[in-house]
């Protein structure tokens, strides 16, 4: 698929050659009717799928084993390889937080570039009681604010359960990173657009992992489809007791994590 | 040196890494603060036609062409804001109806259309009528293009201009609060962030833009009066010290109210939010905002104006009175400036990740800086200047008409 993230809100079978004519006249018509209908809309109409991919079929979410992380932060540096993230240590994807928790009940996070190049280690002058790392992305809600608040529905779902945004429309009002409770959106300095994980949609979309996936060498995180059985992630939603980030929000994040610490927000 | 490199080097605390910027700023702050005035404003104008408030009177036209002057450029901050304006169109064209923002553009259209330029259009077209037809040149020319050709001053045509405008006053004061209770509500209804989600921001919004629209028609009406040198109406002063007195003690109360039931409910955000107030936040907050801007003027205001005893607490002589007015009214001016400030910069400087606090790097130039909001400061007062010209509000430039059969 050439541009799966356009194909997803409305997907279609691979078309025959008389409705390619079609749609090619009617894309020629569309400038028309841009005013009634999302560009987004119609560029999906006029877009040409080769695979047998179905939105409808797949719901993605993602399994973190917060006991597996170590922190070397592979994931966060693939990630800015793989989706051309801004270098600079203030625009992250993901990252991964480190929890310094010590005896007297003070708890301290740190994530120096996000956790990229790894932690040091750091001579504590005080008792630990427990630490451990925490990845952080989008949690890609089942009911994301962010989505919600976008005036002009540049960012939505897709209907394989992913948030995405349209950087042609995006306005860069920048409501959408208020009304995220993970921080975890930021506007990109080269586009003036929102800017946020989006699962790796075009790999996700063709059968591979998420590049962050891909590269932990723990297995810390999981990558799955939750309409399907079988798949990992559904493996590892049956096998733990798991807990998402800020519940009480109600956003019902499908980022799942398990042996989550409660002082990880 | 990077300014978010320097800012990372004040950061205290833990916050999340994407939040080293800040996403809303100064024009943020400057367009509450406007669109405040506009409700304010408007709101007074319709005392005097709802509530027959005859002393405000020589304040009504004025208030009206104020709350237009602001209401055309407040939301110019927002576009130069915004990292696409000019894809800001597609808020009207391709609205989703779910956000908030969104359809505040559609309450903002309906309040400066139907509402604002209906009532000064019904208010003034008989004047411009009269005056087309005494004036020579452009003046004359943009008289008549005004009335839109409604030229008709029969007894019956301004009957109808009064009862129509009586109703759009009607379904102005909703909208005035609506206007400015939305804005409210942009920030209030973001669940994400502790400080800003609360059901009274609209409600504290509303009343604070009350009593900014009413200072600042204070100002303007003493300035303008003794700019034209004429005569300061002192039972108009008194009503406006009152009224403004009246609105802030209001506007005080559910300040308080909001910040004695965080205290109460000590939720989680608790710690780092009194963090936030006394250490990011204690200049504008406690100092400007809450004595200066708040405190003060309502000492002021009690104890000078006929507020709380029909001489006032201190019988002071006329002169020094207005004198203390105007004073209350710029330090109010100051202090509301100062709560959209702690709301808007405020309700960024900690992390959702309640662990940390950072800072706000103000810029001298650029879209964002502190010259170009300046600007926008201003520039609702040269728009002022050119609508007085056009729309002169003074008693003195009404025109009478001439009928035989009076209506």
């Amino acid at each position: 698929m050439d541009n799966p993230k356009r194909n997803s809100p409305c997907s279609e079978p691979p078309v025959s050659d008389s409705r390619r004519e079609f749609l090619h006249t009617f894309s020629l018509a569309a400038p028309l009717l841009l005013l009634g209908l999302r560009i987004s809309a119609v560029e999906a109409l006029a877009a040409e799928p080769e695979g047998a991919y179905n939105a409808r079929d797949h719901y993605y979410g993602m399994g973190i084993d917060v006991s597996k992380c170590i922190g070397c932060g592979r994931c966060a540096d693939a990630c800015k390889n793989e989706n051309d993230v801004p270098r600079e240590p203030y625009y992250f994807r993901t990252w991964i937080e480190r929890y310094v928790i010590g005896a007297d009940g003070e708890t301290d996070v740190d994530s120096p570039n996000g956790g990229i190049g790894g932690f040091t280690s750091k001579t504590p002058d005080k008792e630990i009681l427990r630490t451990f790392f925490v990845p952080k992305l989008c949690n890609q809600c089942t009911d994301p604010p962010c989505v919600q608040v976008c005036p002009v529905g540049a960012t939505f779902a897709t209907e394989d359960g992913v948030v995405l945004v349209d950087n042609d429309y995006c306005i860069g009002c920048r409501y959408c990173i208020q009304a995220c409770p993970y921080g975890a959106r930021f506007l990109d300095p080269r586009t003036k657009t929102a800017n946020k994980c989006t699962f790796c949609y075009h790999r996700v979309t063709k059968g591979l992992l998420p590049a962050c996936v891909e590269v932990c060498p723990t297995g810390a995180r999981v990558f799955g489809d939750l309409k399907q059985r079988n798949s990992p992630l559904a493996r590892f939603t049956r096998f733990n007791k798991i807990m998402t980030l800020k519940p009480h929000l109600n956003t019902k994040p499908k980022v799942f994590y398990a042996q989550l610490d409660e002082e990880v927000r | 040196m990077d300014p978010l490199q320097e800012v990372l080097r004040q950061v205290t605390g833990y916050i999340y890494p994407n939040e080293v910027e800040l996403h809303w700023g100064l024009l943020v702050v400057v367009y509450p603060y406007l669109t405040g005035l506009v409700a304010g404003a408007f709101i007074l104008a319709s005392l005097v036609r709802i509530f027959d408030v005859k002393e405000v009177q020589p304040t009504y036209r004025l208030a009206l062409l104020t709350a237009l002057a602001y209401l055309i450029v407040a939301p110019l901050a927002l576009l130069l804001h915004l990292g696409h304006p000019e894809r800001s169109f597609e808020i009207f064209l391709t609205p989703n109806f779910h956000s908030a923002m969104a359809m505040f553009g559609f309450v903002y259209a309906w309040y400066l259309m139907v509402v604002l330029l209906l009532e000064i259009w019904l208010d003034y077209r008989k004047d411009m009528v009269l005056w087309a037809k005494k004036e020579t040149g452009l003046l004359r020319w943009t008289h008549l293009l005004l009335t839109l050709g409604a030229t008709d001053l029969s007894p019956n045509s301004l009957r109808f201009d009064r009862s129509a405008s009586r109703f759009i006053t009607l379904i102005g004061i909703p909208s005035a609060f609506l206007l400015h209770g939305y804005v409210g509500f942009i920030f209030g209804s973001v669940k994400a962030n502790p400080w800003w989600s609360s059901v009274l921001i609209p409600v504290v919004f509303l009343f604070s833009a009350i009593v900014s629209g009413i200072a600042l028609m204070l100002l303007i009406y003493f300035l303008s009066t003794l700019l034209r040198g004429k005569p300061v109406d002192m039972p108009c002063m008194d009503k406006l010290a009152s009224f403004l007195f009246y609105a802030l003690v209001v506007d005080f109360s559910l300040e308080m109210l909001d910040f004695i039931h965080r205290l109460y409910e000590a939720e989680e955000s608790i710690h780092i939010l009194s963090q936030l107030v006394f250490s990011r936040l204690f200049l504008s907050l406690i100092i400007l905002q809450a004595f200066l801007g708040t405190v003060v003027p309502l000492i002021l205001l009690g104890s000078v104006s006929p507020a709380l005893r029909r001489k006032g607490i201190l019988n002071l002589p006329e002169e020094l009175r207005r004198l203390l007015y105007a004073g209350a009214a710029i330090l109010i001016q100051i202090g509301i400036f100062s709560t959209r400030w702690n709301v808007v910069i405020g309700g960024q400087l900690f992390s959702k990740s309640l662990r940390g606090l950072t800072t706000y790097k103000m810029q001298l130039m650029g879209l964002e800086g502190l010259l170009t909001s300046g600007f926008l400061l201003l520039l609702p007062i040269l728009v002022l200047l050119l609508l007085i010209h056009i729309l002169p509000p003074w008693e003195e430039s009404e025109q009478h008409v001439e009928t035989p059969a009076g209506d």
